[in-house]
């Protein structure tokens, strides 16, 4: 098990290190740096800004200076705001953001597989049929027009819930509905057709054959076997839910990481560019390794620290 | 002096499944008992009715789209068709316990093979696991598996497909059922695994004296382990006797066909197969079934279905064949 831990470490090192390069090469082929702006500033004083955060060095010896950073886990100062170094952005940003991710999965995975599972033991009734109908149309709504529609109707018309920021729990409820709403579609559409599937296989029946009930049945035989490929697609949707909190956090003027990753990039503020990059990917791959752990302890036959299992 | 004990009765047992296609009569009319500590073989081609006459028994016909129409299954006086679901489930595994043909597919992927062991002990008679784990190893060392109590903490996928069936039989048999339903339970094995199973059985039913229902389409296992034998065709019996009876005595030309079918090692020459296919259950002929593919059907076989004619206590057969009348027939065709 260490030694599989400690592959898939060097495996995301490697990653990491690819997501760093390529962020570095779309940066510097991005016209115009941070200070350029409306109010432009004579060129001496440019040139002694650019100089004063190694930008006029050629690109190799910002690239090495990058790569330092990213090693050292230290960003340096925001050029925006030259008060604040990334990392205390991102410590400030990402609790709000990973709040508002964690809720959003979790609102998702549990709904979404209640519902499939619903729907496939009525399957072909009525609850299936409405549970599924509502499914599609939470797959085809983009997030930020759901949001706009629930900001507009249930916070504006109806004044049940605030309509921005995030302080309370109900200042959470719109933001995590919008955002969680696809995901629980996919996972609710997943669930029922696997559930459908493991409920014909022939241990169900020796699991009815045994007499045990029909919760039991259901929870304990099928739904562990199901679940599998929603372990599966987890790693997609956590990315989806990852990119889809820039969105809604610039809808509901939410302080989290998606804030300052939009603003960075408009603003060419490279140190935060790369900070947020590097966080956010670290992040995912941290994600996608506790997919594959939980996928070898629903699974017995994965077994994750031998190769080809037996 | 013996006392026979009846242990199921099963009387006018009629089984549908409603499809888009129309209503399949899988099962129409059966009647069969059961003494207890004796093996019934139930015999006939694939799609004839056995495997779903057996899950009647446990009520494990999904419904929709299937159902028991008709009928009544006796067990130990009681008639399971009247039970609720609930009541049913504290039947199913206690007294009437379930092997299924496939082994590789009998046992959840995911639970090690102890939680599958015990499970049906802890749900119906809420032992203390301690006691439950003990009567695990126990009944792996009753089926023939080594060190039980490492295997128990394994997984299916870690057994053979023999060990997979001894499992498959310890988990039926824990409850200590009464009687037990084998539905092909050596069909996906290969020979000599087969032939481990079978004895087995034996071993099994010398210790415990359940009672055994087996489902097959092998005349081999049959011969080995089988007390009576009744010969399943369309949906119904059409005849049953002692395995002395059916093997040596033959009635029905679809019992002899099948007889006639089995490869064997005093006999040279080709194998005779039974020429056609079986009826279309959708629609089952008014008559004997077997008529279009029978060699000796007249003309009442496919207008009237044949009465039960008894030729002894035990030996049943429905043919017209044994009607006075064709029996008169028949002496004169073959002195002509």
């Amino acid at each position: 098990m260490l030694q599989y831990i400690l592959k898939r470490f060097l495996i995301s090192m490697v990653t990491l290190w690819i997501i760093v390069t390529i962020t570095f090469i779309l940066m510097v082929s991005i016209p115009g740096s941070p200070f350029n702006d409306e109010r432009a500033s004579n060129e001496t004083v440019q040139a002694n800004l650019e100089a004063h955060y190694n930008l006029d060095d050629p690109y190799h010896v910002q690239y090495l200076l990058y790569l330092k950073s990213v090693a050292t886990l230290d960003f340096g100062p925001s050029i925006k705001q030259p008060n604040q170094t990334v990392n205390d952005l991102l410590g400030r940003g990402f609790p709000i953001s990973f709040e508002l991710g964690i809720v959003t999965i979790i609102v998702a995975v549990i709904s979404g597989i209640v519902l499939g599972i619903i729907s496939a033991l009525r399957h072909n009734g009525i609850v299936d049929y409405l549970a599924m109908g509502l499914a599609v149309l939470g797959i085809s709504i983009p997030n930020f027009i759901l949001a706009t529609l629930l900001i507009q109707e249930l916070a504006v018309n109806a004044k049940i819930f605030p309509v921005a920021t995030w302080s309370s729990p109900m200042h959470m409820v719109l933001p995590v509905l919008a955002l969680a709403t696809g995901p629980m579609a996919i996972i609710a559409r997943l669930t029922r057709s696997t559930m459908i599937e493991v409920l014909t296989q022939d241990y169900i029946k020796m699991a009815r054959a045994k007499g045990l009930s029909p919760w039991k049945i259901t929870i304990k035989h099928a739904l562990r076997n199901a679940l599998m490929p929603i372990v599966t697609i987890m790693g997609t949707l956590l990315a989806g839910i990852l990119t889809g909190t820039f969105v809604i956090e610039q809808i509901f003027a939410i302080p989290g990481m998606g804030k300052y990753f939009v603003e960075s990039i408009n603003q060419r503020d490279y140190p935060v560019i790369m900070g947020t990059t590097v966080f956010y990917s670290a992040f995912l791959i941290f994600m996608l390794f506790l997919v594959d752990i939980v996928y070898g302890i629903l699974d017995p036959r994965i077994k994750l620290h031998k190769k080809g299992g037996e | 002096m013996w006392t026979i004990e009846r242990i199921l009765e099963v009387e006018n047992l009629h089984v549908t499944f409603s499809t888009y296609g129309g209503t399949v009569r899988a099962v129409r009319g059966v009647d069969f008992y059961l003494n207890k500590g004796e093996t019934l073989a139930i015999v006939g081609e694939s799609g004839c009715g056995k495997s779903v006459t057996s899950n009647a028994i446990m009520r494990l016909i999904p419904n929709p789209p299937g159902k028991i129409t008709d009928g009544r299954i006796t067990f130990k006086g009681k008639d399971l068709t009247s039970y609720t679901e609930k009541e049913m489930r504290k039947v199913r595994g206690v007294d009437i316990s379930m092997i299924f043909q496939d082994p590789m597919t009998a046992l959840n992927p995911t639970l090690t093979i102890g939680t599958q062991l015990m499970e049906g002990l802890v749900e119906h008679q809420k032992v203390s696991s301690k006691e439950a784990k003990k009567k695990a190893i126990e009944m792996m060392e009753l089926v023939g598996i080594p060190s039980p109590e490492e295997r128990l903490k394994q997984y299916p996928h870690q057994f053979s497909g023999g060990m997979r069936q001894r499992i498959v039989i310890a988990i039926a048999l824990i409850c200590k059922p009464e009687l037990l339903i084998a539905d092909e339970p050596t069909t996906a094995l290969d020979v000599t695994i087969q032939a481990q199973i079978l004895e087995l059985f034996e071993k099994i039913q010398e210790a415990t004296d359940v009672s055994i229902i087996l489902i097959t389409h092998d005349l081999g296992v049959v011969a080995k382990i089988a007390d009576r034998i009744a010969v399943m065709y369309a949906g119904k019996i059409i005849e049953t006797g002692t395995k002395r009876d059916i093997f040596y005595k033959p009635q029905h030309p679809y019992t002899k066909g099948l007889l006639n079918s089995v490869p064997r090692l005093d006999e040279k020459g080709k194998l005779q197969p039974i020429d056609g296919t079986p009826p279309d259950l959708f629609s089952p002929p008014v008559g004997c079934p077997f008529t279009a593919r029978c060699p000796l059907a007249m003309e009442v076989c496919d207008k009237v279905y044949p009465n039960q004619t008894e030729l002894s206590d035990v030996h049943q057969v429905n043919c017209w064949l044994q009607d006075e009348r064709a029996k008169k027939l028949l002496a004169s065709t073959v002195s002509k």
